[in-house]
């Protein structure tokens, strides 16, 4: 299926649970959110959540900033 | 003799002890008034040695996409973890992205505290005053401790703290000009009108002195990145600014002169030889 991640299009399995997805897609998962069609999703609830089609997922972390 | 001995020796004691009233902002106390950012270091040594010069207790950090490239840098480790880290909402031109922003970064660090930018314009980085009121009224209801960036404006100050904010961040200069202080008349005023507000002064900073001017018209305590970072040696200039920082608090605290137009003599002039 076809999602998109961080503003980028990507096809991925069908029937990922969100902590499936962030394992396929290697993410760290120690200090990171991510939020699913603009609402956030607590790191707890990933195994629970399923990820469908056209869904869009931002995953963030944090970077040098002022 | 002895006397002046006992009297210049109790003067240099007395100043030996006397240390600015400590910072509190939302109920923590903070050991420095000076508060910095990790953007733009030429390399994390750099920034390690400029955070430590600079004696800051909080750091500013930003919230972004990981890559999907597997090129995946864990940036917090490379802060000292004592440090409390305050992450923002740069990037942001609109309310909602801001909201979103704070929300992400409230998941990933587990803290409350959130600096909130919300951008009106990419050539200046002026901020949008009018999303930021609207994003700290969503921000604050949520429960979050939001210090908002915003135009050095009385009445937006004014409304910020209304709203709930527990402190509020005029700029002295656009964001990475390093301008210095553009407007003291207006940060005097926000510091005469809103005596019990903490003010932190951020944005603008250049030098040194920049923070001094700052701090001497009464703000709590600045927030500056790129003064430090973008100076050919940034741990240097974070002492520095640390010590412009503590000078210019003391002198706020002191209390200064009257300025006047002719000189006015130091030294007796009765019983000057003649």
């Amino acid at each position: 299926m076809n999602i998109v991640v961080n503003g980028e299009l990507k096809e991925v399995p069908a029937g990922l649970s969100l902590q499936r997805l962030m394992d396929h897609l290697e993410m760290p998962t120690e200090r990171v959110a991510v939020e699913l069609n603009l609402d956030v999703v607590p790191k707890a609830k990933w195994p629970e959540v399923d990820v469908k089609e056209e869904d869009k997922v931002e995953i963030i972390h944090f970077v040098g900033g002022g | 003799m002895s006397g002046d001995a006992v009297a210049v020796f109790a003067g240099r004691k007395m100043a030996e002890s006397s240390n600015e009233k400590k910072f509190v902002l939302a109920g923590k106390e903070f050991g420095s008034r000076l508060i910095i950012g990790t953007g733009k270091y030429r390399n994390y040594e750099e920034m390690k040695a400029a955070h430590k010069a600079s004696g800051a207790e909080m750091v500013t950090v930003a919230v972004n996409r990981v890559p999907l490239d597997g090129k995946v840098e864990s940036f917090l480790d490379h802060l000292d973890p004592s440090m409390q880290i305050l992450p923002n909402t740069a990037g942001c031109y609109d309310t909602d992205h801001a909201v979103r922003t704070a929300r992400l970064a409230r998941e990933a660090l587990g803290t409350e505290w959130i600096k909130l930018e919300v951008i009106g314009d990419a050539t200046t980085l002026l901020p949008d005053n009018e999303q930021t009121l609207e994003a700290a009224k969503v921000l604050v209801d949520e429960g979050f401790i939001v210090l908002p960036y915003f135009s050095d404006d009385l009445i937006v100050a004014r409304k910020l703290l209304e709203i709930g904010c527990p402190a509020v961040m005029p700029l002295a200069a656009p964001i990475g000009s390093g301008m210095g202080v553009q407007n003291p008349s207006n940060l005097r005023i926000m510091r005469e009108q809103l005596p019990d507000a903490v003010i932190i002064v951020d944005a603008g900073v250049g030098v040194p002195s920049d923070a001094a001017v700052a701090m001497e018209l009464g703000a709590d305590a600045i927030l500056m990145n790129t003064a430090i970072a973008e100076s050919p040696d940034p741990a240097k200039m974070a002492e520095g600014m640390n010590l412009a920082v503590r000078a210019g608090r003391l002198a706020y605290e002191a209390g200064r002169m009257p300025k006047r137009l002719y000189a006015s003599a130091s030294s007796p002039i009765e019983g000057a030889i003649k």
